[in-house]
């Protein structure tokens, strides 16, 4: 292994007698990646997509709570998928530009989380602005926030993902297949089976068991943390109240967002970790 | 003509009449409220200056009077004695601030207590830390109004109720304000009686409990954030209309829970997140219409045991689910409700949906079932099963359903409240 990564990291031997790095090369590998991304202008119709639809969910509901229910479906669902699938993509496109990046005296880190950065920041930017707008507008109360915040986080999640799936496979169509499959994974699939799980012991005491279990799915964490927004009533009732309890604590809301991080720190760092030491 | 002789009569002659005022303070030579009392003549006027007035065994009032308050004089129980006892018809108390009466296990103390009385008036008072505020018992045409009561009850055991009325007929109970009581109000055997306009917040139990207690009207009252919302039992002909129940949350707290209520009429009420909003239960012949549900848990839990009950002209905003059951059973009808949920069309522009909406979604009866499952409201996965069952309906009632629901919410602010 150590061989390996020898042979894999040309610049890191000889770093002492190049000259100096230029200052901050992550910021500015991430700047070029953001203007990369607003020329494709991919970035710009998910922007207006979002727009359209915040704005048509408030002018269509009488009640901008109901509104906020429909927008947390397309966060829960539409969010994740552009997020994941518009990143591998990405990463599979701008491969030369990583490979001449590569070959310039620059940290493997550097570039990878330079890339990153400029992938999550316009990413964000746009749901930022095409949700966050909308909501300010026609909501603006604490739970309006709270989506945002929750859709940021969740972004930074998938994006994470999306890293993750292109290191694993070098092979483009493999690697969009790793990234469908792991948002199919979060959005449905965990929760059906999490659901049957639940139907097949409904006999045990289970509500500790699926407090924990919800942890394990950075889509499911977002829900609830709306969920206590919008169904704060409904969640008062029988054992709801104890999600309410744990979740609407300071405790448990601070350990759901150590395992949001842990969401996006998690993957991304396994994603460095491989594309370090990684044959390109 | 000889009705204005007489009228004029009466005029001329009242400053003649009898009766007199008398002036209790402090440090004077009537220093004693019940010594006023004793004095004077039925019908006379004792007036209360500003002041303290604790009294060993508390104050009874024995004969028609008028007691009136001038500057909040405070009637202290010192935790031993009921402050007040009105033992006689034709007595009317105000302006007085009625404090920290005893607490018993066999006798119920209250800060100011009625016994088989009539027209007796209660009015702007301030009732703080009594076991029992206001105890109306076995009265009739008693006027109890313009109260504030404030306790600082934190178990149900060591707390009484804010106005009590027992085996009353007749009452009128308006404008108070009751907080952190047992139950805000309580009522039982209580007849003929109209109460309206009460603020009632933040008690242990219910903000509003009535039981046995026929052929009465409530209205614009709102119940705020109580233990366990409102309880209505046992009752028959009673009208609850233009109140609001709000924010009575918990895993048995009710906007209101009507349990054997019969040919009674709720209409115009708005219900705002409650965990469950209507919680029925053997009630029969009644009907619900014109009230707003909004933001609620659930907005109808309706018990199999319910039947020949009319739901009409609600509008259901932003619940969580719409209507609970826990029967395929259904003997009560719905129609022309708004329920924001409906994904119908309307062909022929009536303003009536021409696909039946089916208000008890898959998950509602779930969830009933397994508490936890909550956890997975508005997941994609739950949705989609939403929709399946939509669609197939095998586990909701499919008679449990509005065939005429409403394409546009109900204007109710304007008509019927």
């Amino acid at each position: 292994m150590k061989h390996f990564s020898a042979i894999a990291l040309p610049g890191a031997a000889k770093r002492q007698d190049e000259q100096p790095l230029p200052p901050m090369p992550l910021l500015k590998i991430a700047k070029y990646v953001v203007y990369d991304i607003l020329r494709s202008r991919f970035v710009l119709a998910y922007l207006l997509f979002l727009v359209v639809v915040s704005m048509s969910f408030f002018n269509l509901e009488s009640d901008p709570a109901k509104g906020m229910m429909s927008l947390l479906n397309i966060i829960l669902i539409v969010l994740p998928l552009v997020s994941i699938v518009f990143a591998t993509i990405h990463l599979y496109n701008a491969y030369e530009f990583t490979e001449l990046l590569l070959a310039q005296p620059l940290r493997r880190s550097d570039i990878f989380l330079g890339q990153y950065l400029g992938l999550a920041l316009s990413l964000c930017l746009a749901f930022g602005l095409g949700v966050g707008v909308p909501v300010l507008l026609y909501d603006g109360s604490l739970r309006g926030g709270v989506l945002v915040l929750c859709g940021v986080l969740l972004t930074l999640a998938f994006v994470s993902l999306a890293f993750l799936s292109t290191v694993l496979s070098r092979d483009k169509a493999r690697g969009i297949g790793i990234a469908l499959l792991l948002w199919f994974l979060c959005t449905i699939l965990y929760d059906g089976v999490v659901l049957m799980a639940m139907f097949a012991f409904s006999d045990y005491p289970l509500e500790k068991a699926v407090m924990a279990l919800t942890f394990l799915n950075p889509v499911d964490l977002t829900r609830i943390a709306m969920l206590l927004q919008l169904d704060a009533a409904a969640l008062m009732g029988y054992t709801g109240a104890l999600f309410q309890h744990f979740f609407g604590s300071a405790l448990g809301m601070g350990l759901s967002m150590l395992a949001m991080l842990a969401w996006i720190v998690g993957p991304l760092a396994l994603a460095v970790r491989i594309f370090r030491r990684k044959d390109i | 003509m000889k009705k204005l002789v007489w009228i004029g009569l009466f005029l001329a002659l009242a400053p003649a009449l009898p009766a007199r005022t008398w002036v209790v303070a402090p440090g004077t030579a009537l220093s004693s409220i019940q010594a006023a009392i004793d004095r004077a003549q039925p019908f006379d006027t004792v007036r209360v200056l500003r002041g303290e007035y604790h009294v060993k065994g508390g104050t009874t009032i024995n004969k028609p009077l008028v007691l009136i308050g001038d500057g909040w004089p405070l009637l202290d129980g010192d935790q031993q004695y009921q402050p007040l006892s009105i033992r006689s018809d034709y007595v009317s108390v105000s302006g007085f601030r009625v404090a920290r009466c005893g607490s018993a296990s066999l006798e119920d103390v209250a800060g100011i207590k009625v016994y088989r009385a009539r027209w007796v008036y209660i009015f702007n008072n301030i009732l703080e830390n009594n076991y029992f505020g206001i105890y109306l018992s076995a009265c009739r045409n008693t006027w109890v109004s313009g109260n504030r009561l404030q306790a600082e009850g934190t178990v149900e055991q060591s707390a009484g109720n804010g106005i009590h009325a027992w085996k009353c007929d007749s009452i009128h109970v308006a404008h108070n304000r009751v907080q952190g009581h047992r139950d805000g109000i309580y009522f039982e055997f209580v007849t003929n009686s109209y109460i309206a306009h009460n603020h009632s917040e933040g008690n242990i139990r219910y903000g509003l409990h009535f039981m046995f207690s026929h052929n009465d009207h409530y209205e614009h009252n709102l119940f705020l954030r109580n233990g366990a919302g409102v309880a209505v039992m046992y009752s028959r002909h009673v009208i609850m209309s233009g109140n609001t129940f709000s924010e009575n949350q918990g895993g048995a707290a009710y906007g209101i829970l009507l349990k054997d209520i019969q040919s009674s009429h709720i209409s115009g009420n708005t219900f705002v997140q409650n965990t469950t909003a209507i919680f029925m239960e053997g009630c029969t012949r009644s009907t619900l219409e014109y009230n707003v549900f909004r933001q609620n848990g659930w907005a109808l839990k309706v018990q199999a045991s319910c039947d020949n009950n009319v739901f009409q002209y609600n509008n259901f905003l932003a619940n969580t689910f719409d209507v609970a059951t826990n029967n395929q059973l259904v003997l009560n009808t719905f129609n022309h409700n708004y329920w924001d949920k409906y994904e119908g069309y309307d062909l022929n522009r009536d303003g009536l949906g021409d696909v039946p909406y089916h208000p008890v979604s898959l998950f509602a009866m779930v969830s009933d079932q397994m508490p936890y499952a909550m956890m997975f409201w508005r997941s994609f996965t739950v949705l989609l099963l939403d929709r399946a069952e939509k669609v197939i309906p095998s586990l909701s009632p499919d008679q449990l359903r509005d065939d005429t629901p409403l394409l546009k919410p109900y204007a109710t602010d304007t008509k019927h409240q």
